[in-house]
């Protein structure tokens, strides 16, 4: 579905990405990992279409989606949930979702979403009509993953879900994961917390300053001593 | 029976001019809280409305209803244009290259009206009503504070719907706050920012309508005063707030009104200088505006 062929991304004269390759096929969940900086963020964002590579193809269903704008990209069946959420502050819980179906135009399945979503997260059910700012972390993460869900994406890149979030709250979310997950929908997860996301992907990528360093099986990979090592330690 | 005649000639001047200015803020506080630009050129959208009321209202025999809608669409008309031709090219750039686009824009049509029309002062046809009394109990109050009162409130009334029942409002609103963040949910960019830009036009539109109907008249510079305004409202009622930028507007208003009540027959030229010196005390303690909009550093 989705395929990442020796992408190079650059700010200014860093180089964040140098040579990724990656893929996820329909079905999956794809787990992205690695420490702070290594480029895992940039990868989604990259995808997403608000960085643009130097070099290297991205490709989703065989279709090159280097060079459109976002809103382009995501229309084609991408949705991304960000770092830091980025849920609007200033309008309500049920505004913030409404938008997340901006690009569709059943407006009779975007109010059956909207009440899926209410049972699904019934948090978010209970503050509807709150301004999403004044939400917990744990809430907005809640509100950031149902408006992603809520363009019916083909693809959700879920950037550090985890972050930042008491334990408890990382169990459910990581549940919440494997849900979605099993109704369909093709994950590709990004995390820093290696353990949990070896748990539930099928595959993962270990990505280091920019290159990935190891790739494989997500059951595989936990076992590798040195996968551990690369994870802490950096290149030698 | 005096005080109380007072009072209600206080509270119309005052709303009615604060209505004004309000919808004058809001018009600059849709394009900056998207954009974090404070569009100069704005003004010259006043200019835009009011040439048009001259150019068109001295064709006989239009109603002036129909001169003053033609009037407000020229100006959203020269808005959207102002934003695809001037600004959409320097839409990645610096903060400093599109503030000084604006004002480039704003040189142009001011220095575009005076070749094409006239660097004179120009008498506009207004109707009668702008200049008519009525008479409440006494009372003589200006007509055109009546309308002026309740078209803004009603335009208010008819934009916070748009904003808060509207899919493309929520995505304004969304846009000032994540504008990337809009992007990502599919949303277009340049639909969003042209939609600003074309109520910004419309709201100029009006406010050129009720600035020369106060005045009777037109001129190059017409612009300069409402832009001023509309700033300074915008400013003390908190950068990026569309709500503050109403605040604003009614505040900066009622102390206009109130000190031409209050201060005494010599000092009177100098109110402005007494209004500016308020708002510099507001902001001296209150820097960051009367309301505190959602502060997002980040732009395009």
């Amino acid at each position: 579905m989705l395929k990442l062929d020796s992408v190079h991304v650059r700010y200014g004269s860093i180089t964040a990405l140098r040579g990724v390759s990656l893929h996820v096929d329909e079905g999956e969940i794809v787990g992205l990992i690695g420490v702070n900086g290594a480029g895992k963020s940039t990868t989604l964002m990259t995808v997403a279409g608000v960085l643009r590579p130097a070099e290297g193809s991205i490709l989703f269903n065989g279709e090159s989606i280097v060079g459109p704008q976002p809103e382009d990209i995501v229309r084609k069946g991408i949705a991304l949930v960000p770092e830091e959420r980025r849920i609007f502050p200033g309008l309500t819980v049920a505004e913030n979702l409404k938008l997340g179906a901006a690009i569709r135009s059943d407006r009779v399945e975007v109010e059956r979403d909207l009440e899926k979503m209410c049972s699904r997260f019934p948090v978010l059910a209970d503050r509807l009509g709150q301004a999403a700012g004044t939400l917990s972390g744990g809430e907005q993460q809640q509100l950031a993953i149902a408006r992603g869900l809520m363009s019916r994406p083909l693809l959700l890149m879920l950037d550090e879900p985890s972050l930042g979030l008491a334990p408890r709250l990382v169990d459910e979310i990581f549940e919440l994961v494997v849900q979605l997950h099993e109704t369909g929908v093709t994950i590709l997860l990004v995390e820093q917390n290696v353990e949990r996301a070896l748990e539930i992907s099928d595959r993962a990528y270990l990505l280091n300053t920019g290159l990935v360093e190891f790739e494989g099986a997500a059951r595989e990979l936990r076992e590798r001593v040195d996968f551990a090592s690369a994870y802490f330690g950096g290149i030698d | 029976m005096e005080a109380w005649t007072q009072i209600l000639q206080f509270l119309i001047n005052a709303l009615s001019l604060g209505g004004l200015y309000a919808l004058m803020a809001l018009g600059l506080a849709l394009v900056y809280s998207i954009l974090r630009l404070v569009n100069f050129a704005y003004g010259e959208l006043v200019m835009v409305g009011g040439y048009t009321l001259l150019v068109v209202g001295q064709v006989a025999n239009i109603p002036w209803l129909i001169v003053a809608a033609i009037a407000i669409f020229a100006a959203v008309v020269a808005s959207v244009l102002l934003e695809r031709i001037a600004f959409r090219p320097v839409r990645h750039a610096s903060p400093n290259t599109m503030l000084i686009t604006s004002f480039a824009v704003s040189a142009l049509l001011q220095n575009a009206a005076l070749l094409l029309i006239s660097p004179r002062t120009k008498a506009v046809r207004i109707p009668s009503f702008f200049i008519e009394n009525i008479n409440l109990g006494g009372l003589l109050i200006a007509k055109s504070n009546i309308i002026t009162m309740v078209v803004s409130l009603a335009l208010l009334g008819l934009l916070t719907l748009f904003l808060t029942r509207t899919i493309m409002g929520s995505a304004l609103r969304a846009a000032a706050d994540d504008f990337v963040m809009t992007q990502l949910l599919g949303i277009r960019a340049n639909q969003v920012i042209a939609t600003a830009f074309a109520i910004s036009g419309g709201l100029a539109g009006v406010v050129s309508l009720f600035w020369i109907g106060r005045s009777g008249s037109v001129v190059p510079h017409i612009g300069l005063t409402p832009v001023l305004i509309a700033f300074v409202a915008l400013v003390i009622g908190g950068m990026g707030s569309l709500t503050g930028a109403v605040i604003g507007g009614y505040t900066l208003a009622f102390v206009t009104v109130t000190l031409n009540t209050l201060l005494p027959q010599g000092l009177l030229e100098f109110r402005q200088a007494f209004v500016f010196g308020i708002v510099i005390l507001v902001l001296l303690f209150r820097p960051q505006g009367l309301i505190s909009g959602m502060q997002s550093t980040e732009r395009l």
